[in-house]
């Protein structure tokens, strides 16, 4: 089996499995709902100050219900032990890495989706723009690609659920920041340039992921 | 029945877990068409030995060659030719029974999925369960699944650890009946065991772990289950005073 096609047979299978159980979804789903509203009612925020916060309440609920999210997509392979069972098939266990980062990544995105319009509802604000399409898409991948990794290496621990958000928070800063920086210039019609940069951090960020995943991941399973 | 050539010839092999010792510079050899029992008391090191033997865990030293390949550098190579079957079963419990089996045959690379999947239902008895999603299945379907899911890309050598956890006794003897069509077959096959009356009927040579090393190798042709037992306790308790 080629590379790739391991790496969409193991996207398939995530995506089969969260059609059938929604567990990952919904979670996420309420949960980011959640914070937005508890966000807005909390701040009380001032019509010059929406523009402000949107970024940073966007990018905060999106993490942490993206954890849910990891938490639940590892928790698939620990039931019955089935990440044992693809690791004992011929195949590059880095792979396995990627399908599960492309898995998780659509379950942010899709979360994006309805979160953004729904947060520009309550922000009273249009956040449509292909700026903001592209800082999500990258954002989203960036948080799949680290988020997936440390959900690997928290995967076989016992308060996983804890452990988890306290690695990756810390690791995800630059991240976040880059996120929120750019999607704040985006809304307040920032020059292309400083969007640009920070849609290069997050390039940077997602690329050194790639990389750690590629090289790592084998070892951070192993002994699973 | 002629053994022929070295299937797995595993040297040295050591495994802690932390500080604790569980392989202490084990040796291992397996022939082509055998079947092999280890056997030894809970925590004598069986699941690790069956895992690392299996490429699921890494021993921390040591070497393994696989019909006179070393696994290192060529794990992919070797893990086409290997099967496991464990008191876990390896399934995802909200895919169906036909679907485990195609993702498995998927990862495998085996052409012709569908009618392969078909075929393994129907030689673990599932096949009217096909579409039942996995969670559902009693603990005996889901075990039989997992054998059809480690002979899906029909292995040369196929490890059991402990597969009859959970079970009832007729399904019991329908898996030992499955098996050891199994081993007729040709198939080299390597067991942890507690049992002295399945390993006597089912197996061509037993293995004794005791505090991760193997202190004897029984040939066990004309052997009978109260001789292995015999043999097996005074082993042991040699073991244990030495």
């Amino acid at each position: 089996m080629t590379y790739f096609a391991t790496i969409m047979l193991v996207f398939r299978k995530d995506l089969l499995a969260e059609r059938r159980s929604r567990e990952i979804l919904s979670s996420m789903l309420v949960f980011a709902l959640l914070s937005v509203i508890i966000f807005i009612f909390s701040f009380e925020l001032l019509a010059d100050l929406q523009k402000a916060a949107f970024a940073g309440t966007l990018w905060v609920s999106l993490c942490f219900a993206g954890t849910l999210g990891l938490t639940r997509s590892f928790s698939l392979e620990r039931e019955n032990n089935a990440l044992a069972g693809m690791m004992l098939s011929p195949v590059d266990r880095s792979a396995i890495y990627f399908g599960k980062v492309l898995a998780n990544w659509v379950f942010m995105l899709v979360l994006s989706v309805i979160l953004v319009p729904v947060e520009g509802f309550f922000f009273n604000l249009n956040p449509f723009q292909w700026a903001t399409l592209g800082i999500i898409l990258l954002g989203t991948l960036g948080y799949a690609l680290c988020g997936t990794f440390l959900a690997g290496i928290t995967g076989r621990l016992r308060n996983r659920e804890l452990y988890l958000p306290i690695l990756l928070f810390p690791v995800i800063i630059p991240l976040l920041l880059a996120a929120i920086r750019a999607t704040s210039a985006a809304l307040n019609g920032g020059a292309a340039g400083e969007i640009g940069t920070w849609l290069l951090l997050m390039s940077g960020y997602d690329i050194l992921f790639v990389a750690v995943g590629l090289l790592l991941f084998e070892a951070v399973i192993a002994d699973a | 029945m002629n053994i022929t050539s070295t299937v797995i010839d595993a040297r040295g092999i050591c495994k802690a877990y932390g500080p604790r010792k569980v392989l202490r510079g084990l040796d291992f050899c397996a022939y082509d068409h055998e079947t092999v029992a280890i056997m030894g008391v809970n925590g004598a090191g069986k699941t690790t030995l069956l895992n690392i033997l299996a490429t699921l865990l890494a021993a921390d030293t040591g070497r393994c060659t696989y019909f006179g390949i070393p696994l290192k550098n060529h794990e992919i190579e070797i893990r086409r030719r290997l099967g496991l079957v464990s008191h876990q079963t390896f399934l995802y419990s909200e895919l169906t029974a036909e679907e485990n089996l195609l993702f498995y045959a998927g990862l495998y690379g085996l052409l012709g999925r569908e009618q392969l999947a078909a075929q393994t239902l129907e030689l673990v008895d599932l096949k009217k369960q096909r579409n039942q999603i996995v969670r559902t299945l009693s603990r005996g379907m889901q075990q039989r699944l997992s054998i059809g899911r480690a002979l899906l890309h029909d292995p040369q050598i196929l490890f059991l650890d402990e597969p009859y956890t959970g079970l009832d006794q007729a399904m019991t003897g329908r898996m030992r009946a499955l098996l050891k069509q199994l081993a007729e077959s040709g198939k080299t096959i390597i067991m942890s065991s507690h049992s002295f009356q399945e390993v006597s009927a089912f197996g061509t040579r037993a293995l004794f772990l005791h505090k991760g090393v193997i202190v004897d190798s029984v040939d066990l042709a004309g052997m009978d289950e109260d001789e292995l037992a015999q043999r097996y306790r005074t082993v042991v308790q040699m073991g244990a005073q030495g």
